[in-house]
């Protein structure tokens, strides 16, 4: 059980690099600031591949995410143990893939949205993420406090 | 941790797993319901025979759209790192032989031969206006959009020149002009650098009722604009009648501007001075298609969540049996 609970978050982990990654390279920063030009990463600066791969680790993102609930649902269910942390996880989560999907059919030729929701989607979209990854460097200081002061 | 299950868990299960499937549905059903509802977008269809190259189209867009052009401030900040190009047309407003900021259409010229002749052809480029268009779909702030009736067009109040727009672009159509526009006011030192300019199909005119300025001053009346299916329909008859060619139809999966020629457009490429601000007329295959058919495979992707669960909770079950 507990292997599978750490390839879990080994895929969860991988997925995050990946996709966060892919996502800053959707805005124009990574030729600007010389990091397409270290060797190997060149195709950072090719927003057709990143998009790609945004769209392949969020696929993996969402199969997990979903596991993880059914898996959650049914085997831990425990609403009165929810930690405050599973709470903000899946308000992020959810934004994160809400905004997602909709830019996702937004990126569909003939999609009529109105140019302001695609412009409160792409901020929100970055919002999340940023939120998600300022939660996860709290959450790690956290438990790094945690295992000093044991 | 337990494997063991009870019966009520595993009803709970069940109906959680038949709640995601009905809930993937649905979302599905929604986005087919999305991209469906779509208008019929307006085009313009350019017969290249009837063209002169007087540039009277060239001279009317920028008259037409002279009070969209920028107006930078000088001096411009200063960009780090040094590699980022100010890129300052204002001082060369008057080029007409290239896409600038300040010029949005341009005539390209060709030789080509027919039935042994050498014959001179002029032909007007702009956006060619995509039916999916990139610049558009791919800019990460929505400063480009896309109207109802298909023209793209960038907002100047909103757009931060980081060029996106032109890589994604496969004619590379957008010019950048530094020192104007919304990044002067957030970190100019570091993000930004001007505002990126292209034909907006005279969206303004449009609105009013009116044909953009360029297909106004026409004295040949090169440019028709209507209904796509109906520009397709007499590109597609004129093609017929000069035994000619037809370009901008299937071109990234599909554009609002149809040229129509009476030499093939491979030969017309070969002929043109391609370069910076100087598109091609090359094939271009949809270059949103390959995301967007990850996209539709992606909505397995539920479905494979729950499958894992699925896999686990019979796994469970059978374990209690
Ligand atoms: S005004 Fe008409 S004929 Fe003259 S260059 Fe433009 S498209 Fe050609
Ligand atoms: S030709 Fe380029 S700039 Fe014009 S709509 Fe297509 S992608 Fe956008
Ligand atoms: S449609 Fe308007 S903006 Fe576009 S090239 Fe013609 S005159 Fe210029």
């Amino acid at each position: 059980m507990k292997k599978i609970i750490n390839i879990q978050s080994y895929i969860y982990g991988i997925t995050f690099f990946f996709i966060t990654l892919s996502g800053f390279a959707q805005m124009p920063i990574f030729k600007r600031y010389y990091i397409a030009d270290i060797p190997g990463l060149g195709w950072l600066a090719d927003f057709y591949v990143t998009h790609l791969m945004h769209y392949i680790f969020a696929g993996i993102f969402i199969a997990l995410v979903v596991y993880s609930i059914i898996d959650f649902i049914i085997f831990k269910m425990n609403f009165d143990h929810m930690r405050k942390d599973m709470v903000v996880r899946i308000v992020i989560f959810s934004g994160l893939i809400l905004t997602g999907s909709l830019m996702v059919i937004k990126n569909f030729s003939g999609t009529p949205f109105p140019n302001g929701l695609i412009i409160g989607l792409d901020v929100f979209h970055l919002l999340f993420c940023m939120a998600l990854i300022i939660f996860g460097l709290y959450q790690l200081i956290k438990g790094k406090k945690a295992l000093l002061s044991e | 941790m337990s494997k063991k299950i009870s019966r009520r868990a595993f009803l709970k299960g069940s109906i959680t797993i038949a709640g995601s499937v009905a809930a993937s549905a649905t979302i599905t059903t929604a986005a087919n319901a999305l991209t469906k509802e779509k208008k019929e977008p307006i085009a313009t269809l350019i017969d290249i025979s009837k063209c002169i190259g007087c540039e009277e189209c060239v001279y009317a867009c920028q008259e037409s759209n002279a009070d969209k052009f920028p107006n930078p401030e000088k001096p411009y900040p200063k960009m780090y790192p040094s590699r980022v190009p100010v890129e300052d047309w204002s001082q060369k407003q008057d080029v007409t032989d290239r896409l600038t900021p300040y010029n949005w259409l341009y005539i390209q010229h060709a030789s080509a031969k027919i039935d042994g002749e050498e014959i001179e052809l002029t032909i007007p480029r702009r956006c060619m206006h995509c039916d999916n268009p990139p610049c558009v779909k791919l800019c990460p702030w929505g400063s480009a959009k896309q109207e109802d009736n298909g023209l793209s067009r960038i907002d100047s109040d909103l757009c931060l020149g980081g060029a996106k727009c032109k890589t994604v672009c496969p004619w590379d159509i957008p010019e950048r002009q530094t020192g104007t526009g919304i990044y002067l006011n957030l970190l100019p030192a570091l993000a930004g650098n001007g505002v990126m300019y292209k034909c907006d199909r005279c969206y303004n005119l449009l609105e009013q009722g009116e044909v953009p300025a360029c297909i106004e001053a026409c004295p040949e009346d090169v440019q028709t604009i209507g209904p796509r299916s109906e520009i397709l329909k007499q590109a597609h008859a004129l093609a017929k009648e000069m035994n000619g060619y037809i370009y901008g139809e299937h071109e990234n999966g599909g554009t609002n501007t149809i040229y129509v020629s009476p030499v093939p457009f491979d030969e017309l490429n070969n002929s043109i001075e391609k370069g910076e601000g100087r598109p091609h007329l090359e094939k271009v295959d949809d270059k949103m298609a390959s995301g967007n058919n990850i996209a539709k495979a992606m909505l397995i992707a539920p479905i494979a969540g729950i499958a894992a669960a699925a896999g686990k909770l019979y796994k469970a079950t059978k374990e209690v049996v």
